[in-house]
């Protein structure tokens, strides 16, 4: 977004490196002291990250009740003060990290055993690696949901509709999960299949509306994740759908056939999803890099009329990114439904739909910064629900540092000019990663 | 209108003698609803609507109609305006006119299923909550119409609301004066605005994306400071009154439009000062000429000497500043307490109204009173006990609005540079 723009920013990714790849390359301590203090890119997403926790910090710290008396009695005791509010922030942001990398409480405990063996048979290894599953499941439908999102910018549509699809992909991937018996393996794929289909299903409304109508896909998928949120309270209170002997809206429990297993135990939680999703990541990367369909869509996303005047569909690629963005994100729903709910209730949508659209901003709409913004993301909702355990800070917070490390990033002259950097170049207007409503 | 730059433009051209038939064909398709469904199922019996409310000073007799053969006769009448429809292109004021009637029809036979043999319907009731459902609505579509037709998207008319209510909340209930708090709420409203206008118009980030993020940050900000402070201190921080229902001296008293117009909270004429206010406004002086200028070709008006910038920061605080009011009778108008979330997908509505009545002031109001009316129908339906699931009827604004953008009822047209930046090189 900063150097090259995020649609059809289809060179290569060293390109954005100042130092370039020219004969006699400057040495590589150079080139970083360079990246900072012209703040490129990456020296941007550090230091819009860091500025939203600073401010996350001093909301944190500021609306404490502890702290706030301290600052009642500052002249007595300013010190103290400042150490309540430097106390209360530190804290929750430890009790974060603990809950989404790794706690040393549980690996001194798992210390105390005498031969591997044993530690590993009280659970206490498995202990250790909790906050780290606990932040690759978290993670895991962001990345379907993100790869959505970033998937239909690269062809310059905004998709908003991550909730809408994820019902759709949820709704069929539960129904062929408890209601068609079948073998396993085969099972876990028909539902599989099922979500990418169910989303797939309504991102292609979205693309066909675009393509036939002009109906601008900002209004269409804002208004059928609504559609979609209210069929699901329907279906999920009708006897095809609603578990026997419950009032709420709440189904079965899908076959253990269709289960994803787990991938190191039954007591950790991650599963086989956060592996689909590397894979979806790496077919993304494919779909967009290397293959003529791709190609495409990148064209598409950064020229509609130059793509039409080179022989494109731009119709026909509007409806084909539509539905694979949608079925990515009903793969999302795969990973909640198939990998760690088994069911499906009213609040299974989360908000999803909503953070992907974060994550694919921050991962500058490209699959691999896509998987590693994910893995943020998923590691402060992981490690925010730890810490509203431990300090009792709510865990929304972590919605305010999502929203501000986004705003941060969106706006590299604001963070260039809070931190002193100089501008890379002169600053032109940013490539728009969505078009308004007139096309 | 000359759309041959616009490339969704050029591509929807040819559907035009498309877009007819199926106008018609969805006018059509009411109208058999009418016949086919309400009018079938209605049965033999009469339907009641009550016409005034239990203490009014002048009581009006309830109306009864025979409920099938008024659902039979509002059919026929939709059809005859789908065969209207699809014969010739009419003129743009026709059109808007079938299908308030084809709409108009399709609600009434509805009610006339709807309450077929059952306790009278209180028309007065349901259309003095209609008005109030719709205040919101209104408020937000106006706030999003001064920022659209100066050239800004805002999308974060939700994220106004939601900021709106939560200091409306606070500051009324801590201060004991609603006033205060309303104009708190407004200020709220404004500082989402702020943010919209510095981060679109000085650091040019792509204002459909900002409008999202900012209504995350308005949903998380709220939800973290309402979990921190106003739930453990519910009494003194959550707990405002609402405004009361002010009767105006005569007008209140008109049989029917009394109740429904002229006797509510101060947001009702609020809300009627600021639809005046944004539409003589825009459309009536040479504030509002010169806002649109800048919407439709800032270029230009640059080079007659309009500040661009200074337009668009000020028409999108000031809209800010009417969310906000929208957002603060979500507690101080309604509920009389903030929850999280409550703006519950308004703002989206709001701005759906604006994209229905084609970024007009009246238009997005005349859309917003629409949705309002299914929300209040759909709780007036609850008590009837009509086989029609209420999130079906929940259903039904979405629905029309994804509709109306795919162009089935006519097209409207965006302000043209709404959603550029301008940059002076």
């Amino acid at each position: 977004m900063t150097e090259q723009g995020g649609v059809g920013g289809s060179a290569p990714r060293a390109s954005t490196d100042p130092g370039g790849t020219e004969p006699g390359r400057p040495p590589f301590g150079k080139v970083i002291i360079q990246a900072i203090i012209q703040g490129n890119s990456v020296v941007v997403t550090v230091a819009a990250f860091a500025a939203a926790i600073v401010i996350g910090g001093l909301l944190i710290a500021f609306t404490d009740p502890v702290v706030l008396h301290a600052w009642s009695q500052f002249t007595a005791a300013p010190g103290n003060a400042f150490a309540q509010a430097w106390d209360s922030a530190a804290g929750a942001y430890a009790a974060m990290f603990e809950g989404a990398i790794i706690n040393p409480h549980t690996v001194a405990s798992a210390l105390q055993y005498n031969s591997i063996s044993a530690a590993f048979q009280t659970g206490s290894v498995s202990a250790i690696f909790d906050p780290l599953s606990e932040t690759a499941v978290n993670a895991t439908p962001l990345i379907f949901a993100g790869l959505s999102v970033a998937l239909a910018f690269r062809a310059g549509l905004f998709n908003i509709g991550g909730t809408s699809q994820f019902i759709g992909g949820a709704l069929l991937a539960t129904w062929l999960g408890f209601g068609v018996p079948l073998p396993l393996v085969l099972h876990a794929i028909v539902v599989l299949i099922g979500a990418f289909a169910g989303g797939a299903a309504i991102g292609w409304v979205v693309g066909a509306l675009k393509a036939w109508t002009g109906a601008h896909e900002v209004i269409v998928t804002i208004m059928l994740n609504y559609v979609m949120i209210y069929l699901l309270s329907w279906l999920l209170g009708t006897s095809a759908m609603q578990r026997p002997g419950r009032a709420d809206l709440i189904t079965p429990f899908i076959d253990g056939n269709a289960q994803l297993p787990h991938l190191a135990g039954p007591s950790l939680r991650i599963n086989a999803s956060f592996l689909i999703a590397l894979a979806a990541a790496a077919g993304v990367w494919w779909l967009l890099q290397r293959s003529t369909i791709g190609f495409e869509f990148r064209s598409v996303g950064a020229n509609p009329r130059a793509a039409r005047t080179a022989g494109m569909s731009v119709t026909g690629s509007w409806v084909l990114v539509m539905t694979i963005a949608g079925g990515l994100a009903g793969l999302a729903a795969s990973a909640v439904v198939q990998g760690t709910d088994h069911t499906l209730t009213f609040q299974s949508y989360g908000t999803y739909g909503i953070d992907a659209i974060t994550v694919a901003l921050l991962g500058r709409a490209r699959p691999l910064g896509t998987v590693l913004a994910a893995l943020l993301f998923g590691a402060l909702h992981a490690g925010g629900v730890a810490m509203q355990g431990l300090t009792q800070t709510p865990v929304d917070i972590v919605t305010v540092i999502q929203a501000l490390i986004v705003m941060f990033i969106a706006a590299p002259p604001l963070v260039r000019a809070m931190f002193r950097l100089r501008g890379a170049r002169a600053a032109g207007p940013e490539q728009a990663l969505a078009k308004g409503w007139n096309g | 209108m000359e759309r041959v730059s616009s490339l969704a433009g050029a591509i929807t051209e040819p559907l035009q003698a498309h877009r007819r038939l199926l106008a018609a064909a969805t006018f059509a398709l009411l109208g058999l609803v009418d016949i086919l469904v309400f009018a079938r199922f209605a049965g033999h019996s009469q339907a009641t609507f009550a016409l005034s409310l239990p203490d009014a000073q002048i009581t009006v007799p309830s109306l009864h109609v025979p409920a099938a053969p008024t659902a039979y006769a509002l059919g026929a009448v939709s059809l005859a305006a789908a065969v209207a429809r699809a014969v010739r292109e009419p003129s743009q004021r026709l059109r808007r006119w079938l299908i308030a009637v084809v709409l108009l029809c399709f609600v009434i036979s509805l009610l006339c299923w709807a309450d077929a043999g059952k306790i009278p319907l209180n028309l007065v009731n349901l259309l003095q909550s209609t008005v109030a459902f719709s205040i919101p609505l209104v408020l937000g579509a106006l706030a999003g119409c001064l920022c659209e037709r100066s050239g800004v998207i805002n999308i974060a008319i939700e994220g106004q609301l939601l900021m709106g209510a939560f200091g409306s909340a606070i500051v009324a209930s801590a201060f004991g004066t609603l006033w205060l708090g309303l104009l708190t709420g407004s200020l709220a409203g404004g500082l989402i605005g702020v943010l919209l206008a510095v981060f679109a118009i000085r650091y040019l980030v792509d204002q459909v994306i900002l409008g999202v993020v900012l209504n995350v940050l308005a949903s998380g900000l709220t939800g973290y400071l309402y979990d921190r402070a106003l739930v453990p201190f519910q009494n003194t921080l959550n707990s405002p009154t609402t405004f009361p229902a002010v009767k105006v001296p005569l007008l209140g008293d008109i049989p029917i439009l009394g109740p429904i117009f002229f006797d509510s909270t101060v947001f009702l004429y609020l809300s009627y000062a600021l639809i005046i206010a944004v539409q003589v406004g825009l459309f009536s002086t040479r504030w509002g000429l010169r806002a649109r200028a800048v919407g439709e070709h800032p270029v230009a008006a640059d080079t007659v000497g309009i500040n661009v910038l200074a337009t668009r920061y000020r028409n999108v605080i000031l809209g800010g500043l009417i969310a906000g009011i929208g957002g603060a009778w979500l507690t101080l108008g309604s509920v009389g307490s903030f929850g999280k979330d409550m703006s519950s997908g308004m703002g989206y509505i709001a701005l759906a109204a604006l994209v229905f009545g084609r970024w007009t002031p009246l238009g997005a109001v005349a859309a917003a009173l629409l949705f309002g009316f299914t929300s209040a129908l759909q709780s007036i339906m609850a008590t009837l006990n009509v086989p029609i699931p209420s999130n079906i009827l929940l259903m039904a604004p979405y629905v029309a609005t994804i509709v109306a953008v795919a162009g089935l009822v006519g097209r409207g047209r965006a302000p043209r540079a709404d959603g550029k930046p301008y940059v002076t090189s």
